[in-house]
């Protein structure tokens, strides 16, 4: 069953949580991954390797360039989770 | 004193060992004779010949925040939390800049391991293999590239005047501590950190050293297995940590009102062209170094009060490092107290110049040589005098040096010389 954006967000709480160790609470739509998350380039990459485990979706390298804010994130999900 | 001769001086130091989380434990540990190997307890150790080692006495995921742990392999971790205490223990209250009292310019950081992120390496084979190409950590590289805790420790403190890694297997520490000591004597930096780290407790390295027959097999006596010096020797027991110093320009020091714990005299280096992993027999390489050292410096043979060897455990070495003592200072080796502090740390490869410098320096702050332990019998052939199971005061007035000596595979000889301020 697809995940609703409202899980969507609280996973990917959950996964930079884990990896950049920013409280779940602080995650949110408007974030930037890189200026206010702490995840840099490298830690991206995870990021994104979880989000397809966790949500059955795949992310072309190509297109994570474009996944600037976390909102970025969960409407890309949205749109291709299987 | 001219702008290309500049006084160095130890300011800060740094430790994370098997007997210990930071230096002031690990010298405890020294002082009392402890010792820090044990059975492995690991799964994969049970089918191993070699089944002991000295690990880490601080698990370093209980010191690190999680997020920072995970991005760093094993030897980065303990580098840094040596190197945060270093500089800590120096008076810095930040990164050069925020601490206005280093110039983020004049800041150097040496830092070396002799085998860099292999377990990282290693684990990662593993997670292709097993999970697919996905599953690699994009952290990789920067874990496993050799210069990965030299530039960590460089991006802790804020350095700009260079950040290096030297590597000559187990003299990497000293090499990286005397390549320190030169940039500051010659006016690239005013402040350097440096030292040394190693974390290679894992099958592979392991297994590959006890092949080459250059590790003790004594599993039914860990505690025991590592005896420099003593006639029952049978080679050495891996340990993992890091020691790391902050070095500084006697001026540098002096204008911000810096505790200092000794001059960083200076060092001798050479190298064996004898064999890929044997000691060259007679000393002559090591001896070398030692002559480099006197020629070089201003030291004195007779103000050397204190050694902590190289020596190993394995048969030939301890006896080359003492012939080469022998032949460049002659009588004055009977005055001078030599400790084998690998009999209690086991032997920390790239780590041990750095925790032993470590040692060396904090003997001259107290005036205290460490023990050997295990030295039941002295091996005929050791002709000086060794510290053996009780720590031995050092000459209570007047200047002192003491040496820290480092060897490495590849015949790399490195001697560096501390002084009592």
């Amino acid at each position: 069953m697809a995940a609703t954006q409202e899980q969507i967000l609280e996973g990917l709480a959950e996964i930079v949580n884990e990896i950049a160790g920013i409280p779940a609470e602080d995650v949110a739509l408007d974030k930037s991954f890189t200026d206010d998350l702490d995840v840099d380039s490298l830690s991206m990459v995870e990021v994104v390797v979880a989000a397809e485990e966790r949500f059955d979706v795949k992310i072309p390298d190509d297109d994570v360039k474009n996944l600037k804010t976390v909102g970025d994130a969960v409407d890309y999900i949205l749109k291709h989770q299987g | 004193m001219n702008s290309t001769n500049h006084t160095v001086v130890v300011t800060g130091v740094g430790a994370t060992t098997p007997l210990g989380g930071d230096a002031s434990s690990t010298w405890e540990g020294l002082i009392a004779g402890r010792s820090g190997i044990s059975l492995m307890e690991q799964d994969w150790a049970a089918e191993l010949p070699v089944r002991i080692a000295a690990s880490i006495a601080v698990d370093p995921g209980t010191v690190l925040p999680r997020p920072q742990a995970r991005k760093l392999d094993r030897s980065a971790q303990f580098a840094l939390i040596a190197a945060r205490e270093a500089w800590a223990d120096a008076g810095f209250t930040g990164k050069a800049g925020e601490d206005p009292s280093v110039d983020p310019d004049r800041l150097g950081a040496v830092v070396a391991s002799g085998i860099g992120g292999v377990t990282t390496l290693l684990d990662q084979y593993d997670v292709l293999r097993e999970k697919g190409v996905r599953k690699v950590s994009p952290h990789t590289v920067p874990m496993l590239m050799p210069n990965g805790p030299a530039a960590n420790v460089g991006l802790e403190v804020g350095a700009r005047a260079g950040v290096h890694t030297p590597v000559s297997a187990c003299a990497s520490g000293a090499e990286a501590i005397g390549y320190a000591i030169e940039m500051i004597r010659s006016g690239r930096a005013d402040v350097v950190v440096a030292g040394g780290t190693e974390a290679s407790i894992h099958p592979l390295p392991i297994v590959a050293f006890g092949n080459m027959m250059a590790m003790s097999k004594n599993n039914d006596d860990p505690q025991g297995a590592s005896r420099p010096f003593d006639v029952n020797r049978n080679g050495f027991v891996m340990g993992e940590g890091s020691g790391v110093i902050v070095l500084e320009s006697a001026e540098h020091a002096a204008a911000r009102g810096a505790r200092v714990y000794a001059e960083a005299v200076g060092q001798g280096i050479s190298a064996d062209s004898h064999h890929i992993t044997q000691p060259e027999p007679s000393g002559n390489g090591i001896a070398h170094a030692l002559q480099n050292l006197l020629d070089s410096t201003d030291l004195k043979p007779a103000e050397v009060a204190h050694i902590n060897a190289h020596a190993t455990s394995t048969p030939q070495g301890d006896v080359a490092e003492i012939k080469a003592l022998r032949k460049i200072f002659g009588d004055d080796v009977d005055h001078m107290a030599i400790s084998a502090t690998k009999s209690m740390t086991g032997h920390l490869l790239g780590g041990t110049g750095g925790v032993e410098t470590v040692a060396s320096v904090l003997a001259l702050h107290h005036r205290l040589a460490p023990p050997t332990i295990n030295l039941d019998e002295l091996d005929p052939e050791v002709d000086a005098d060794v510290v053996r199971a009780e720590a031995r005061p050092l000459p209570g007035e007047g200047p002192l040096v003491a040496l820290n000596d480092s060897f490495g595979f590849g015949g790399h000889n490195v001697v560096l010389a501390f002084r009592t301020v």
